[in-house]
């Protein structure tokens, strides 16, 4: 007997008293009444909260943010499906300082190591929690640029905020690659304190464009 | 364990890291002497307790959110093999691969063939409680490859050559300070003007492990859901090392219980509520990553997982206790425990700690394992894990039905009684009737005189002697009740309601007296 | 009402006092008192010490003691047992496959009231001053016990009922819902980590310079009591219905019977 086999039987030996499977009680809420500004407003405190630096401008001001923020960066990563025109301000097409991450040209993790932040998009976010999901999609990129980076600039639309968990995850396809971001990487191994910045990027920025 | 071909096979227990080597109490005893454990424990208990008290206040369908959660685990309980193989079905069509293993050795067997088999000798790891289980770290060790803790507390606990005490916060009983001592003294390359603020200390941890992540061949994890319907497996983390991990390898192997499914993507959205406020008090841990199978051009392109039984199967065939294996490791059971705070995790041997360990390890393992038997008795019943508990497995209902089981699994194998057996028998028979209670409350002034002029009783044997340790009990009345009633009840000159006559109905009361007689 | 004590036995053996007490607020409602003398015990200690075959006769004892027409509601002044009453007592007898036992169990136990639940609920006492003529005029500090808070949901309404009586000086006690320890046989076979959590309860109620710390369960009042002496404290325990029960007349008398209290400081 293969050991699927034998533990398939195990299990079905084990419920030999055929428990029934009870009905899910879904009262829960299913959805929150929040309008734009209440959502953008919840969102940012929960950002605030984790220690996220958080911007919410109109979307015209997008790119003047990122160059802003990507000031002091002597390099970033994009995904090749990021929004150009947001880039504009960088004054970077195609120089040294931005490197373009595309499924034809992936840069290595040793270069991914030397550069100093990335800028992606999102998939949705989730206000009440303060959570950001990335699913791969072109303007997010694969999961490792947005990880080796020390410093991840995040763009949320406001039609992709949320106001609970399971609105957000309503509109995901959990079959892609997600990651749902919380704040900069943090730990609380030590004495139940909560330590800002470990493994993940240790900066993140958050442009709410409205 | 033997099986016969063609037989159905039974539920089995499992092996691994599951005994308690000393019984609870012995155990106990040695941690309670260590007033530093002590201290720090009653810190970080209290300190994430208000924590999580507080987020969960915040959302105003917490019991709802508790009462699906319960519901879905224990559908999943009782739709397991089709579910199990929903599960392979998706996962294996986006090119994972699955493998079942029984036991600790099975599993640690499959681990060690499939990191041999991508010729190297080091894997990188994420904290998880099954490979804790199966004593994964140690088999490699043993086979000749490296596994490197990359989860905070989990490398120092592996720097220190300790053994976890949480199954969150693994290195609990430790101190920032003893924590700055553990990595002077192991870490190579330690500054040694390293102080002990927890953000210095954590950027230390970010400097030791960076080279690894970025270098690392394979990934080991465990994963907190996994998803039938999609083929999905879940990650709940915060410092990022989880996605080191899960993302920039070539091989991912992940070794989860077969109790870790949940039905459905929809089911997600309870459980990712549920976990992060009772775990961490948070409204949301930092990162949590997905992965179904292999994506193309994104982590690891060779992706395994290990599905464990391990004595689930055991657990599953205890009725009263099969809820025990809805549970999702948040630990919010342990925070709230009287005991765990006073003892620690060390005093329950196994992996799985705390309340939900006093149940988890001996079903596991069966009750007459090692000492897993003086678990279930490790709880004052006082029940603040059951309201706590996310998915609300009802903890002291199956500590109890555990130590009827402990009872029962020795009745008749010894050849001299205990005390405690001889006790439990003697006062069934005396507390079985009004009438046997009343004769022996007419002993109660016999208790007068051992108590002697001071009206306490301060040492009493056997058994009873653990109470006599630390409390006087008072001198007992020179008349019970019962007696008073019928006394006061023939001067009242009603029916005869007397304790000699359990038969006797119910009767009128007179009017009480109203002041104790000075003895 | 025609209200049946369950006196329990640890109060019927040891604390006299605290079923007396009971039986004086309940007849000042102008409520009947009855005691089924075929009363033991619950069983708790047995099916909490894993010992259920034994708990069966005392279990099937309660059921046939209080399984009767002759009164409207049970009442006992224990949380602990109350809550045996109601869902260990139907467990047990589903577990021993007892069908019969269970549903007379199930009844008896819907009958059952806890001293304060009884009040609060079904007699509507809201002011233990006004309704009862309560006046304690002592420093009390009040420990809500496991199995009143967490099984039978009690709520405030221990603290409710005390708050109201008159003359008590009424003090928080830190950590309140914190366990003493005791927890039946556990503070025997676990004795070191009982001592360990009655230490610090020990310590929290000194913290509040009350003379006596009370609550709704005589085991763990017991336990807590022991606990003080044996630190040789000044604090002493006092049961809830006691303290309820004590009126400018006819003050409450110490646990024990060791001395009568006649308004004076208790110790």
């Amino acid at each position: 007997m293969t050991a699927r086999e034998d533990i398939l039987s195990r299990i079905r030996a084990a419920l030999q008293d055929s428990p029934q499977a009870p009905q899910i009680p879904r009262e829960y809420r299913a959805a929150s009444e929040l309008d734009t500004d209440a959502l953008i407003e919840l969102l940012v405190d929960r950002l605030v909260d984790y220690k996220a630096q958080v911007a919410v401008v109109p979307e015209a001001e997008v790119p003047a943010r990122i160059a802003s923020l990507l000031d002091g960066a002597r390099s970033f990563v994009v995904p090749e499906g990021f929004d150009a025109g947001w880039l504009a301000g960088t004054g970077d097409d195609g120089g040294s300082r931005r490197r373009v991450d595309s499924p034809a040209a992936p840069l290595s993790v040793a270069e991914l190591d030397g550069i100093d932040a990335v800028v992606t998009g999102s998939a949705v976010a989730v206000a009440e929690t303060g959570t950001i999901i990335l699913d791969g999609s072109a303007n997010q990129g694969r999961r490792a640029i947005s990880l080796v980076p020390d410093h991840h600039i995040c763009v949320v639309k406001a039609a992709d905020i949320t106001g609970i968990l399971p609105e957000a995850l309503g509109r995901i396809d959990g079959t892609r690659p997600v990651t749902m971001i919380s704040g900069p990487s943090a730990t609380s191994d030590i004495e139940l304190e909560r330590v800002e910045g470990v493994h993940g990027p240790r900066r993140l920025d958050v442009i709410i464009a409205r | 364990m033997t099986t016969f071909l063609g037989m159905p096979a039974l539920p089995a227990f499992g092996s691994g890291n599951l005994f308690a080597g000393e019984s609870f109490p012995t155990a106990a005893h040695r941690e309670l002497g260590n007033a530093q454990l002590r201290a720090n424990l009653g810190h970080a208990t209290h300190t994430i307790r208000d924590k999580r008290q507080a987020v969960v206040a915040e959302l105003p369908d917490w019991e709802q959110l508790r009462d699906a959660g319960s519901a879905i685990k224990q559908a999943v309980m009782a739709r397991l093999p089709e579910l199990l193989e929903e599960f392979e079905t998706n996962f294996t069509a986006r090119g994972g691969v699955i493998h079942w293993a029984r036991d600790a050795r099975e599993a640690n067997e499959i681990v060690a063939g499939l990191v041999r088999d991508t010729g190297e000798t080091e894997v990188v790891k994420i904290k998880s409680m099954a490979t804790q289980e199966i004593g994964l770290n140690e088999y490699l060790e043993e086979q000749g490859i490296g596994a490197f803790e990359t989860d905070l507390a989990e490398l120092i606990v592996q720097l220190d050559h300790d053994k976890p005490s949480h199954i969150l916060v693994p290195a609990i009983h430790k101190n920032r300070t003893e924590i700055r001592d553990i990595f002077l003294r192991e870490m190579p390359g330690a500054d040694p003007a390293l102080t002990d603020d927890p953000s210095v200390l954590a950027m230390a941890a970010r400097e030791h492990l960076r080279r690894k992540f970025l270098t690392a061949k394979v990934a080991v994890s465990g994963a907190n859901f996994a998803l039938a319907d999609s083929g999905t497996l879940a990650v709940v983390e915060s410092e990022g090392n989880g996605r080191m991990c899960l993302t920039l390898p070539e091989t991912l192997i992940t070794v989860m219980g077969i109790e870790k499914l949940l039905p459905t993507w929809q089911d997600l959205e309870v459980f990712m509520q549920l976990l992060p406020r009772s775990s961490t008090g948070e409204r949301m841990n930092p990162y949590t990553s997905l992965w179904t199978g292999v994506t193309e051009g994104d982590g690891p392109q060779n992706v395994h997982l290990v599905l464990l039984d391990n004595g689930r199967s055991a657990a599953l065939a205890d009725e009263m206790g099969r809820s025990a294996l809805h549970c999702i490791r948040c630990s919010a059971c342990m925070n709230v425990c009287p005991v765990y705070e006073r003892t620690g995790g060390h005093a329950y041997g196994s992996t799985y700690p705390g309340p939900i360990g006093a149940i988890l390890s001996p079903l596991l393992t069966g009750i007459e394992a090692e000492e897993n038997n003086s678990l279930p008795y490790a709880s004052s019943l006082c029940g603040a894990c059951y309201d706590a508990c996310p998915v609300k497995i009802n903890i002291p209902d199956i500590l109890v039905h555990l130590r009827s089981v402990d009872v029962d699994s020795k009745r008749g194998k010894k050849k001299v009684p205990s005390q405690m057996d001889v006790g439990m028998k003697a006062a069934s028979w005396a507390l079985s009737s009004g009438k046997r209670l009343g004769l022996v409350e007419k002993g109660l002034p016999l208790g007068r005189l051992a108590a002697g002029p001071d009206r306490k009783i301060t040492k009493l044997p056997g058994i009873a002697a653990g109470w006599t340790q630390s409390r006087d009990i008072p001198a007992p009345p020179a008349q019970s009740f019962r007696d008073w009633w019928a006394k006061e009840h023939r001067n009242a000159g009603g029916a005869p309601g007397t304790p000699g006559t359990p038969e006797a109905g119910p009767s009128r009361t007179p009017s009480p007296d109203t002041k104790e007689t000075p003895q | 009402m025609r209200i049946a004590l369950f006196a329990t036995c640890i109060v019927d053996a040891m604390y006299p006092a605290t079923a007396k007490a009971t039986v004086r607020i309940l007849e000042r409602l102008g409520h009947e008192v009855v005691f089924p003398s075929g009363q033991a015990c619950c069983g708790q200690m047995h099916v909490n010490s894993g010992y259920l075959k034994e708990a069966v006769p005392v279990i099937a004892n309660h059921v046939a003691a209080f399984d009767t027409a002759d009164y409207d509601v049970a009442v006992a002044p224990s949380g602990s047992c109350v809550a045996s009453v109601k869902h260990q007592h139907p467990m047990v007898a589903r577990a021993c496959g007892d069908a019969a036992l269970e549903a007379r169990a199930t009844a008896v136990g819907t009958k059952t009231y806890e001293l304060s639940e009884l009040l609060v609920d079904v007699l509507g006492v809201t002011d233990a001053g006004a309704q009862l003529g309560s006046y304690f005029p002592h420093r009390v500090t009040y420990h809500p016990s496991c199995h009143g808070m967490r099984l039978l949901r009690l709520g405030d309404r221990q603290s409710r009922l005390l708050r109201t009586v008159q003359g008590i000086d009424l003090a928080e006690l830190p950590e309140q819902d914190q366990c003493c320890g005791f927890g039946g046989t556990f503070s025997m076979k676990n004795a070191d980590v009982s001592s360990a959590m009655l230490q610090d309860k020990a310590a929290n109620i000194e913290s509040t310079g009350a003379e006596l710390c009370t609550g709704g369960d005589a085991s763990c009042l017991m336990h807590i009591g022991g606990g003080l002496s044996r630190q040789g404290s000044s604090t002493t325990t006092l049961h809830l219905a006691e303290i309820l029960a004590s009126t400018m007349e006819e003050p409450a008398s110490v646990i024990g019977e060791v001395r009568v209290s006649t308004g004076k400081a208790l110790r």
